[in-house]
């Protein structure tokens, strides 16, 4: 155990300094990946400033209001019950966006190691893993989420771990396919040869070679996690009324698209641009670290 | 000289690697014999080659050497200890001492890494320096193998197959190895870079006291840079010895078939020769007795059912064939002549005549 020590002790000095710099530059200079980065960062900033911008409580309910198009005094119109839709949308990103991006980071950083050994040692860790990984494939995504939500109970944060566990095994079984296509290549070998240890090797040689899909599959479930919120709302599991999110509007939403179809508009849009948002900038993530891309 | 000559540095020892294949709920598993009991002794400081058609075991045997894979059966031993027994931690601090070229220059080298991030990762892994020290040896060992300095801050894809191979040489070096085993280290390469990194593996080899085990089948690569040469056939060494001497005799017929199939540029140094006929049996099912008796022009009933043992036939020349003292007697130049058909003399006729003719008209000089 004394190489992995050894690695991180002495690092390489300033090499991978330069290397990261490079990588940076070149997500500034990819304009794709530059809007996408706007995009989630916009959404961030309204989520984080919520409470100090200067809007209606999102949970006061107004009968004289009941349905209104966007107008000057509702920018963005209002609900069924006469709630102000802009400030229920910032407020709502919070939930949206915590649900989103919690979730996909946990269903990775659960997913990735169990598909690295998996893929790495094979054998018996592989058969176990596996065969764990295609008993929750064959549950629905859904139907998975909504039965663990249920069990640890309703709240936004039991919501988010019943979507990131749900989550999990599409990540298990993606890392484990690629690390089994990375394993082969001499350079692996090459490692061992040197005599780095199994870890080292794992997080030198196969990560940085497995991580492009598995970054591009992360910024694709963001979408499918909101969405699964939403839908764990609807049946009361996720964030609990009255506290706003994206999916839970869209759901109500739903029963007025002749009446009120501003109502879908701005959670579908939202959600809409959170994920093109994520998308490009994961794009954009994966070309800048790969040295092979100029 | 001959003190020094049986200085041993690796050796194995009844070396086997089995492959299982398919899966079979009763009864025993199928597998493919890659090696099977290979014994092999390096000397400190020669150059011993190990050739043989593609599929014979090779580049099997070189990992085994190594163990980049665990051998099924049999000893690997380097400085008097069985490393195929040695624990993890260990092996991996001896890997210092044993290194490996690659065959293929564009998977060998990760392609995240930058070139001095591969360079210096064998020092830093064994502990040989600091970073200062790491970054001026990676600019040495750069600048030793025919690169710019500068490339240290490049990554491999920016590189030819010819430089990558002299990165993934630098990095065989980059922790002072003793032996180095090359698995095919220039098959991959354009011909006129192969004889670059030929001179190169030369020039280190002195420089760095190295002892190099090279696998190949280019048989003029072999005769160039090796001392001492092994025959492989479906994972079995058939015939070893100092190179000349197996070049200049063969005392198996397969090492002289090898050694036939050798182009030589010159109509007059042409001979006839033997033929192999057919394609190496399948390592699932070797053939009984000698492996090689289904293509041997020399074969008789006794090959078919008896294995031959690898002997020592002269002082450092082994063979393991029934035939040898048939095959010394007949030397290289007393072969079956192959039946011409009869068109074939008659255009070597045709032929002859015309340039006899052409001989003649020519004004002498």
């Amino acid at each position: 155990m004394t190489a992995p020590a050894l690695l991180t002790g002495t690092d390489d000095g300033d090499l991978p300094a330069r290397g990261s710099s490079r990588a940076w530059k070149k997500l500034k200079r990819n304009r794709s990946a530059l809007f996408g980065f706007v995009l989630v960062a916009f959404f961030v900033a309204i989520a984080v400033l919520a409470p100090i911008l200067p809007i209606a409580d999102p949970a006061a309910t107004s009968w004289s209001a009941i349905r209104k198009p966007p107008s000057e005094l509702y920018w963005l119109g209002s609900d069924e019950i006469g709630r102000d839709l802009l400030s229920r949308m910032i407020w709502g990103a919070r939930a949206s966006l915590l649900a989103g991006v919690v979730s996909v980071l946990l269903a990775v950083a659960v997913g990735v190691p169990f598909g690295l050994l998996s893929g790495y040692f094979g054998g018996w860790t592989d058969q176990i893993i596996s065969r764990i990984t295609d008993a929750l494939l064959a549950t629905p995504f859904l139907i998975l989420a909504i039965a663990l939500a249920a069990f640890l109970g309703p709240s936004l944060t039991n919501a988010m771990i019943a979507i990131g566990l749900s989550a999990t095994p599409i990540f298990i079984r993606l890392t484990r396919g690629q690390v089994l296509s990375v394993k082969t290549e001499d350079y692996v070998e090459g490692a061992r040869a040197i005599g780095l240890s199994d870890i080292a090797i794992m997080w030198r040689y196969i990560l940085p070679n497995v991580f492009a899909p598995v970054l591009v599959q992360a910024t694709l479930t963001v979408a499918t996690a909101i969405i699964a919120e939403a839908s764990l709302s609807f049946l009361g599991l996720g964030q609990q009324p009255p506290d706003p999110s994206w999916g839970s509007m869209l759901n109500v939403a739903k029963n007025f698209m002749t009446q009120a179809p501003w109502m879908a508009w701005w959670p579908g849009a939202a959600i809409f641009l959170v994920v093109l948002g994520f998308n490009l900038l994961g794009d954009g993530l994966r070309d800048a670290l790969d040295p092979r891309e100029s | 000289m001959s003190g020094e000559r049986h200085d041993v540095i690796l050796e194995a020892r009844g070396l086997a690697k089995r492959f299982p294949v398919g899966w079979k709920l009763f009864g025993e598993r199928q597998s493919v014999r890659a090696v099977d009991g290979v014994s092999l002794k390096v000397r400190r400081g020669e150059t011993l080659a190990v050739v043989g058609e593609s599929g014979c075991g090779k580049s099997t045997l070189a990992r085994l050497l190594l163990r980049l894979i665990e051998p099924s059966e049999g000893e690997v031993f380097y400085g008097g200890r069985d490393i195929a027994a040695l624990p993890k931690g260990e092996m991996r601090r001896l890997r210092k001492d044993l290194q490996f070229i690659f065959q293929d220059p564009f998977s060998s080298l990760n392609p995240r890494m930058s070139v001095g991030a591969i360079i210096g990762e064998p020092m830093r892994v064994h502990g040989l320096g600091d970073a200062a020290w790491c970054r001026a040896e990676v600019s040495r060992l750069l600048t030793r193998v025919g690169l710019r300095a500068e490339f240290a801050d490049r990554y491999p894809h920016e590189f030819s197959g010819g430089q990558r191979q002299r990165i993934g040489i630098a990095r065989a070096l980059a922790s002072g190895p003793k032996v180095l085993i090359g698995d095919e280290p220039v098959s991959a390469l354009d011909v006129s870079i192969q004889a670059q990194v030929i001179n190169l593996l030369e020039d280190l080899k002195q420089e760095y006291d190295l002892t190099l085990v090279l696998i190949a089948h280019d048989l003029a690569v072999i005769r160039h840079m090796s001392d001492r040469v092994a025959v492989m056939y479906l994972g079995e060494i058939v015939e070893q010895g100092e190179t000349d001497a197996v070049y200049a005799a063969p005392r198996h017929p397969y090492t002289r078939a090898l050694m036939q199939a050798i182009p030589i540029p010159s109509p007059r140094a042409r001979k006839a020769a033997v033929q192999l006929a057919g394609d190496v049996p399948s390592p699932l099912a070797p053939p009984p007795g000698c492996r090689f008796h289904t293509r041997c022009p020399l074969a008789d009933g006794r090959c078919s059912t008896v294995h031959p043992p690898l002997q020592e036939v002269e002082p450092g020349r082994h063979v393991a064939c029934h035939h040898w003292q048939r095959m010394a007697a007949e030397g290289q130049a007393a072969l079956i002549e192959p039946e011409a058909s009869q068109a074939a003399r008659h255009r070597l006729s045709l032929y002859r005549d015309r340039s006899e003719r052409q001989q003649n008209s020519r004004p002498a000089t």
